[in-house]
C-alpha cells in the first residue's frame, strides 16, 4: 500500500490525465455497443418489419421522418455508423494520448526521483549495494512499471467495463443467452491466468537459461586468449553447443505449451460462439429474440472474447509489476543524507583538529585507534602509510562521506565540530582528488569546470598549467573538447590524476586533499605541480597523502599512520633522525642499494 | 549494449539468399507452416458463413430442422482449427529455434577462428549482440513472420472470393478501400521505425546516465555537483517523455484511422446491402455475412503492411550475422599443414611432432593490423629451449608483442619465427597452442567448478593428477576446506575466489598441460605474503626445463632471468643479462631502480 502512495504522489498535478482516460475508454466502450445496436435496428425494423419496442428509439425514429422516410434513405444509418465511429476515433486519440503523456510523466518523475535520491544516499549505501543491480532497478523495473501504467491499466480497465456494459445490455435482451456468456467469462479468464502462471515459471526458466548462454558466450569472448593458448576451441565450442541446446530445447518445449495453451483457447472460445448461436437459433425460432438481438447478441460475444482471454496474462503482469514496483520503492524508502539541525556555515580557513578518534566500518574491525593532530591553517601537511593503514578514511570522516560515532572522538575546524556544519558547505570547501579519480563522460574542458561552470577558458588553461596537463590535453585532436571516454581516447592513469587536479583547483576551496593522486605522475611532474601550487596567492591548507618521500619532505608536518594507529608525527628532519617507518623508507627510496 | 543508426533499405533478396544453406534445412517445416495456415485461414473465412447459414435457414425460416447436424459440423471444424493451431505454433516456434540455434552455433565456431587482432578491435558487446540477440530476431521473425504473412494473405484472399462469390459489387466497393489502408500504415509504420529507435538510443544514454550518477557517486559528493548532475539527467528524462509521447500520438492517430476504415466499410456495407436487401436483391444472411468480413478485413491488412516493414529491417539484422561469418581470419593453416595436423576441431594428432622449444625470430618485422607503426624492424633473436626470457618496461610499453608473435596469436608482417627449427606456418595453430601454458595477470576462469577449471589445461588429465598440480602450488589446502572441495563453483568470471586463489589456480591449470613452452603475465597486485611465496613455488616448478617468456614486474623474477629484453614504445631498446643491463647505466638501469624503490617501500609499510 505504502508503494501505491508513492506512485501516487508521483502523479501529482497530472491525475486527472488518467481520469481523462478512464473516462473517454468507458465512453469509448459504450459507443462500441451501440454501434451493434444501430445494425440490429438497421436489419430488424428498417429493411425486415420488425416492431420498435423501445419509445426511446421511436422518438428517434420519427425525429429522423419516421420509419418509411429512412427506409427510402437508409445512408442515414450509415451516417449514424459513422458518426459514432469518428466519436470512437477521437475518444481513443484522446485516450491514448492523455494516457501517454499522464504514464510517461509519471515515468519521468520516478525516474528524475530515484536518479536524484540515489545522488543523496550516503556513501555506505553506495558502498553496501552492487551498482548493477541498482542500474536494473531504475532501468528494467521502471520500464516494467511504465508498460503496466501506459498500456496494461488502461486494457484493464477498458476489459472490466466491456464486461460489465455488454453483461448489463446482453441481460436487457435475453436471459438465457447472456447466462451461456456469463458462465463462459470467468472459464475463459480463470483458465487463461492458470496457464499463463504455469507458462510465466517456464518462462523463468528459459529466461536462466538464456543468461547461462549469455554467459558461455561471453565468458568465450573474454577469455579469448586462454582459449587459444590452450587449444580449446572445441571444447568450447562443445560447450557452447549443449548451452545453446538447453536453451533452444526449453523454448520448443515451452512452444508446444503454448501451442496447447492458445488450441484450448481457441475451442473453448470456438464452443462459446458455438452455444451462443445453437441457443440463438433456437430462441429466435421460438419468437423470443428478434434477428436483429440475435445479430447484436453474436457481435457482442464476439467483442467479449479477445479482451477477455487476455484478462488472465494482465493480471499476470499486475503481479510481475507490483514486484518491479516494491524494487523500486526500496531505493525510494532508504533514508537520504541529512544535515542535523545545526547548519552553521563557519569560515573554514582556520585550522583542522581530530581528537581522539576511533572508527569501524560494519564489518566491527577497527579502522581508526584514538588519532589525535592538528592541521595548522594554511600549512602542508602530509600523511604516509600503507594500504588499509586508514588514511584514506581520515579523508572520509574529513568531508563527511562517513560520521564518527557518538563518543568515538571529534573533529573541528577553527572549534567547530564538523558535524554541526552543513554537508554541502563543507564538501564545498575541501577540495578532494583521489587516488582512481572519477572522470564524467563529458569533454575535458567539462570535466575540469565541473563544480564551476561559469569558469572561463582562460580559467581553464590557468589550472591545466598547473595541475601541468595542458600539453597532454593540446596533443589530443580535439584539445579540451575532447570527450573522455570515448572510443579510441583513452586518458592514461596520470592523465586521469592531472585533470582531477586541475578541476579541484579550480574550485579554488581553503581545504585541499590530495589522496594518493600523484602516483601515476612521475616526480619530475609531481615537484612542478607542487610548486606551482605553493606559488599561488591564495594559498590553501593542503593535505597530502602518498609513499613518495621526495613528495612529502617539504610539508610543514608529516604523519605516519601504521594499521590505524599513529606511528608518529613530526617534520621531515625529525623523522629522519629516529628509526621509525619513515625512516626506513627514506633509506630505501634515497640510498638506493642494488 | 552497442546501437548503430540501420538505414531503412528497400527489399534486397541477395542479403536474404546469404542464408540461404541454413533455410534449407527446414524446408519441409516452412512448406508445413504454409500448408497449415492455409487451412486456418481457410477456416477463419468460413465460419462467418456458418451464421449466415443459421440466419438464413433457420431464423428467417423459423425452423430448427438440421440445427443439430449444423452444430456437429460447426463443432468439427472449430476441432479442425484447434488442430491446426497447436501444429502450426509447434512448427514454428521448432523453426524458429533450431534456426536460432543453427545461427548462432555458426557463428560462435566461426568465432573460434577469428584471430586475435579481431578481438582487440572489436568490442564484446558489439560480438554478443550478434551472437544472441540478432539471431534470436532472424529465427523468430523467419517463423513468426511466415505464419502472419501466409495467414493474412490466404484470409484476405480468401475474405475476397468468399465476398464475390456472395456479391461482386458490394465486394468490389471494399476492395477500392484496401490499397489506401496500406499507404497510411506503411507511411506510419515508418515513422514509428524511427521514434523506437530514437526512444532506444536515449533509452541506452539514461542508462549510461544511472551508471555514470551511480559509479560516480563518491566523486559527485566530494564535488557538491548532484543538482548539475541531476539537472542534465533531466534532460535525458524529458527527451524520453517528448520520443514517447511523440510516438504514443502516431499511434493514437494511427489506430483510431484503422478503425474508422473497418467502421466506414461497414457503413457502406450496410447501406448498400440493406437497400439490396429490402428489395430482395440479397439475403438478410448474407448481409450478415459481409458486415463480418467488412469488419474482419482490416486486420490481416494491417498486419501485412507491419510485417513488411519488419522484414525489411530484419535485413539489417542478417547483414550483422552475415558480416561475421563471412569475415576471414588473419591467421589461417595453409591447406597442406590442415592435411597433415587437422584442424582445431578434428586434429590428427598422431602426426603431430614432439616440441623441444627452440625459438628464433629471424628477420622479423611486425606492425599490428590496425597501427600504422612498424613495431619491430628486422628483428632476430634466438631463444634456445629451456631459457627463461623476463620481458620488462612500463605499462602500455608494448611488452605483449613478442609473445603474441611466439604464440602466433599474430605472424610476422615479413620474416619468420621458427620453433625447433621449423617455420611455425609449417604446423598447425593447435599443435603449437597445446603446447603452450598460458598464465595471465588477471587470471580468467571460467563458471564450473574448481576442477573443471584446472582440468582446463589437459582435458585427461584425472583427478588424482588434479590434485597434484593443485599441491604443487599449495592450492590444495585451500580448496579441500571450501565445502564442496575441488566440485566448489567458482562463480561468474571467478567472482567467488579471490585474486591470489585464481591465480593459483590458474598456475595449476598451467601445469597439468604440461606445456613446453610457458608464457606468464606477472600480477602487480599486492597478494598476502603466504599466497605470494606459494605462487612463486608454482611458477618455479613451471620453469624448470621449459621455455618461458615472463612479462615481469617483481625484481626477483627479472633477475633470475636467462634473457632480459627491456621493451620502450614497442620496441626493444635492450637486450642482455640483470648485470649486463646494470652496468649500461641506460633504461633497463632507471626502470629497476624506480622499480626497487617502489618494492621496499612496500615492504616496510607492510
Amino acid at each position: 500500500m505504502d508503494n501505491i502512495k508513492i506512485l501516487l504522489l508521483h502523479m501529482k498535478g497530472f491525475k486527472y490525465l488518467f481520469l481523462i482516460s478512464f473516462i473517454v475508454t468507458t465512453l469509448r466502450v459504450f459507443i462500441n455497443f451501440i454501434t451493434p445496436q444501430v445494425i440490429r435496428f438497421t436489419v430488424d425494423s428498417i429493411i425486415s418489419e420488425e416492431i420498435i419496442k423501445s419509445s426511446l428509439v421511436i422518438n428517434l425514429t420519427n425525429y429522423f421522418g419516421g420509419r418509411n422516410y429512412i427506409r427510402e434513405n437508409i445512408w442515414i444509418c450509415a451516417l449514424a455508423i459513422i458518426i459514432l465511429a469518428i466519436i470512437t476515433c477521437i475518444c481513443d486519440y484522446i485516450g491514448r494520448t492523455s494516457n501517454a503523456k499522464a504514464s510517461e510523466k509519471l515515468m519521468k518523475s520516478i525516474r528524475n526521483s530515484l536518479y536524484e535520491h540515489i545522488q543523496k544516499l550516503p556513501y555506505s549505501w553506495h558502498i553496501k549495494n552492487q551498482t548493477g543491480d541498482t542500474i536494473q532497478r531504475s532501468t528494467s523495473d521502471v520500464e516494467m512499471v511504465r508498460n503496466f501504467m501506459s498500456s496494461q491499466l488502461m486494457e484493464l480497465f477498458r476489459t472490466i467495463m466491456l464486461i460489465v456494459i455488454s453483461l448489463i445490455l446482453m441481460f436487457s435482451m435475453n436471459y438465457l443467452l447472456s447466462l451461456i456468456v456469463l458462465i463462459f467469462v470467468p472459464i475463459i479468464i480463470i483458465y487463461s491466468s492458470i496457464f499463463y502462471g504455469i507458462l510465466s515459471k517456464q518462462f523463468l526458466v528459459a529466461d536462466e537459461a538464456e543468461g547461462q548462454l549469455f554467459n558461455a558466450a561471453q565468458e568465450n569472448l573474454t577469455g579469448v586468449r586462454v582459449v587459444r593458448a590452450f587449444g580449446r576451441e572445441k571444447y568450447e565450442i562443445e560447450k557452447f553447443n549443449k548451452r545453446n541446446k538447453e536453451f533452444s530445447d526449453l523454448w520448443v518445449k515451452l512452444g508446444y505449451k503454448l501451442g496447447i495453451y492458445w488450441g484450448v483457447g481457441d475451442l473453448v472460445t470456438g464452443l462459446q460462439i458455438m452455444a451462443v448461436i445453437y441457443v440463438g437459433v433456437i430462441q429466435a425460432s421460438k419468437g423470443i429474440i428478434t434477428l436483429g438481438e440475435f445479430l447484436a447478441f453474436v457481435s457482442y460475444n464476439a467483442m467479449l472474447t479477445w479482451p477477455v482471454r487476455s484478462f488472465g496474462r494482465i493480471l499476470g503482469e499486475l503481479s510481475k509489476t507490483k514486484v518491479s514496483l516494491n524494487r523500486i520503492c526500496e531505493i525510494l524508502k532508504e533514508p537520504e543524507e541529512k544535515d542535523e539541525i545545526n547548519n552553521e556555515t563557519p569560515d573554514l580557513s582556520q585550522d583542522i583538529e581530530f581528537k581522539n578518534v576511533n572508527f569501524k566500518y560494519d564489518n566491527n574491525t577497527p579502522i581508526l585507534k584514538d588519532i589525535s593532530f592538528t592541521i595548522k591553517y594554511k600549512t602542508t601537511f602530509a600523511i604516509l602509510g600503507g594500504t588499509g593503514s586508514g588514511k584514506t578514511t581520515l579523508m572520509h570522516l574529513l568531508n563527511r562521506l562517513y560520521d564518527l560515532s557518538e563518543g568515538e572522538g571529534t573533529i573541528t575546524i577553527g572549534n567547530v565540530n564538523i558535524k554541526n556544519i552543513k554537508r554541502n558547505y563543507l564538501r564545498k570547501n575541501i577540495g578532494m582528488v583521489l587516488q582512481e579519480p572519477f572522470l564524467f563522460s563529458k569533454t575535458i574542458k567539462d570535466n575540469i569546470k565541473i563544480a564551476k561552470p561559469e569558469a572561463s577558458i582562460e580559467e581553464i588553461r590557468n589550472v591545466s598549467d598547473v595541475a601541468q596537463v595542458t600539453k597532454s590535453i593540446e596533443n589530443f585532436e580535439k584539445g579540451y573538447d575532447t570527450i573522455v571516454g570515448e572510443r579510441g581516447v583513452t586518458l592514461s592513469g596520470g592523465q586521469k590524476q592531472r585533470v582531477a587536479i586541475a578541476r579541484m583547483i579550480l574550485q579554488n576551496t581553503p581545504i585541499m586533499v590530495f589522496d594518493d593522486s600523484l602516483s601515476a605522475v612521475d616526480s619530475e611532474t609531481d615537484a612542478k605541480i607542487r610548486n606551482e601550487l605553493k606559488k599561488r596567492k591564495n594559498k590553501s591548507t593542503t593535505i597530502l597523502i602518498s609513499h613518495r618521500i621526495t613528495t612529502l619532505m617539504e610539508s610543514d608536518m608529516i604523519l605516519v599512520l601504521d594499521k590505524g594507529e599513529i606511528a608518529d608525527i613530526g617534520t621531515h628532519e625529525d623523522l629522519i633522525k629516529k628509526d621509525g617507518i619513515y625512516k626506513n623508507i627514506y633509506d630505501v627510496q634515497m640510498n638506493l642499494s642494488i | 549494449m552497442e546501437e548503430e543508426i540501420k538505414e531503412i533499405k528497400s527489399f534486397d533478396i541477395k542479403v536474404w539468399l546469404k542464408l540461404r544453406k541454413f533455410f534449407k534445412q527446414y524446408l519441409s517445416q516452412l512448406i508445413g507452416i504454409v500448408a497449415f495456415m492455409l487451412i486456418s485461414a481457410f477456416i477463419d473465412v468460413a465460419l462467418p458463413l456458418f451464421q449466415s447459414y443459421a440466419v438464413d435457414n433457420f431464423i428467417v425460416n423459423n425452423s430448427t430442422e438440421g440445427l443439430n447436424k449444423f452444430a456437429i459440423l460447426y463443432f468439427l471444424v472449430i476441432s479442425l482449427q484447434v488442430i491446426t493451431v497447436y501444429i502450426f505454433v509447434r512448427l514454428a516456434i521448432t523453426v524458429e529455434m533450431r534456426l536460432g540455434y543453427d545461427l548462432r552455433q555458426s557463428i560462435f565456431m566461426h568465432l573460434q577462428s577469428l584471430s586475435l587482432s579481431y578481438y582487440n578491435t572489436t568490442p564484446v558487446g558489439y560480438i554478443m549482440s550478434r551472437v544472441l540477440s540478432d539471431t534470436n530476431k532472424i529465427g523468430s521473425m523467419i517463423a513468426w513472420g511466415l505464419v502472419d504473412v501466409i495467414w493474412s494473405i490466404a484470409y484476405v484472399i480468401g475474405v475476397f472470393i468468399a465476398m464475390m462469390i456472395l456479391n461482386y459489387k458490394l465486394a468490389l466497393l471494399i476492395i477500392v478501400s484496401i490499397p489506401l489502408m496500406v499507404i497510411i500504415t506503411m507511411f506510419f509504420q515508418k515513422r514509428m521505425l524511427i521514434e523506437s529507435r530514437n526512444l532506444r538510443k536515449i533509452n541506452s544514454k539514461m542508462t549510461g546516465d544511472f551508471n555514470e550518477g551511480i559509479t560516480g557517486a563518491r566523486t559527485s559528493k566530494t564535488l557538491v555537483i548532484e543538482h548539475l548532475n541531476l539537472k542534465e539527467f533531466k534532460k535525458s528524462t524529458n527527451d524520453l517523455e517528448f520520443t514517447s509521447i511523440k510516438l504514443a500520438r502516431l499511434n493514437a492517430v494511427f489506430i483510431p484511422i484503422i478503425v474508422f476504415f473497418g467502421s466506414a466499410t461497414t457503413a457502406i456495407v450496410l447501406a448498400r446491402g440493406g437497400y439490396l436487401a429490402m428489395n430482395d436483391l440479397m439475403k438478410l444472411g448474407t448481409l450478415s455475412a459481409f458486415i463480418s468480413y467488412a469488419i474482419g478485413i482490416f486486420e490481416p491488412i494491417q498486419q501485412l503492411a507491419r510485417i513488411f516493414s519488419e522484414v525489411i529491417s530484419l535485413q539489417a539484422n542478417i547483414e550483422r550475422v552475415t558480416e561475421i561469418l563471412e569475415k576471414e581470419p588473419l591467421i589461417k593453416d595453409s591447406e597442406q599443414v590442415l592435411e597433415k595436423y587437422g584442424d582445431n576441431i578434428n586434429p590428427k594428432k598422431e602426426n603431430w611432432e614432439e616440441i623441444k622449444g627452440d625459438i628464433e625470430f629471424r628477420n622479423v618485422t611486425f606492425k599490428y593490423p590496425d597501427g600504422d607503426e612498424e613495431i619491430l624492424n628486422n628483428f632476430n633473436l634466438f631463444i634456445p629451449a629451456g631459457t627463461n626470457v623476463a620481458i620488462v618496461g612500463e605499462t602500455g610499453a608494448g611488452k605483449s608483442t613478442l609473445v603474441n608473435l611466439a604464440c602466433r596469436f599474430y605472424e610476422p608482417t615479413e620474416g619468420q619465427v621458427f620453433i625447433d627449427g621449423k617455420d611455425y606456418r609449417e604446423r598447425s595453430q593447435l599443435w603449437l597452442h597445446s603446447n603452450i601454458g598460458y598464465v595471465l595477470q588477471n587470471p580468467h576462469l571460467f563458471s564450473g567448478t574448481i576442477k573443471e577449471n584446472i582440468r582446463y589445461g589437459n582435458l585427461n588429465a584425472s583427478d588424482a593428477e588434479i590434485e597434484k598440480a593443485a599441491k604443487i602450488v599449495s592450492v590444495d589446502e585451500i580448496i579441500k576446506k571450501l565445502e564442496f572441495g575441488y566440485d566448489s563453483q567458482v562463480g561468474e568470471g571467478g567472482d567467488k575466489l579471490s585474486t591470489g586463489e585464481k591465480q593459483l589456480i590458474s598456475i595449476a591449470r598451467a601445469i597439468l598441460a604440461n606445456p613446453k613452452i610457458f608464457v606468464l603475465d606477472e600480477a602487480t597486485s599486492s597478494i598476502d605474503t603466504q599466497t605470494e611465496t606459494h605462487l612463486q613455488e608454482g611458477i618455479n616448478y613451471l620453469l624448470k626445463g621449459r621455455t618461458s617468456f615472463i612479462i615481469a614486474h617483481r625484481l626477483s623474477t627479472i633477475k633470475k632471468a636467462d634473457l632480459i629484453l627491456a621493451v620502450r614504445n614497442g620496441k626493444v631498446v635492450e637486450q642482455g643479462t640483470h648485470l649486463q643491463l646494470i652496468n649500461k647505466k641506460g633504461y633497463y638501469y632507471n626502470l629497476y631502480t624506480k622499480q626497487y624503490e617502489e618494492e621496499k617501500t612496500f615492504e616496510v609499510l607492510k
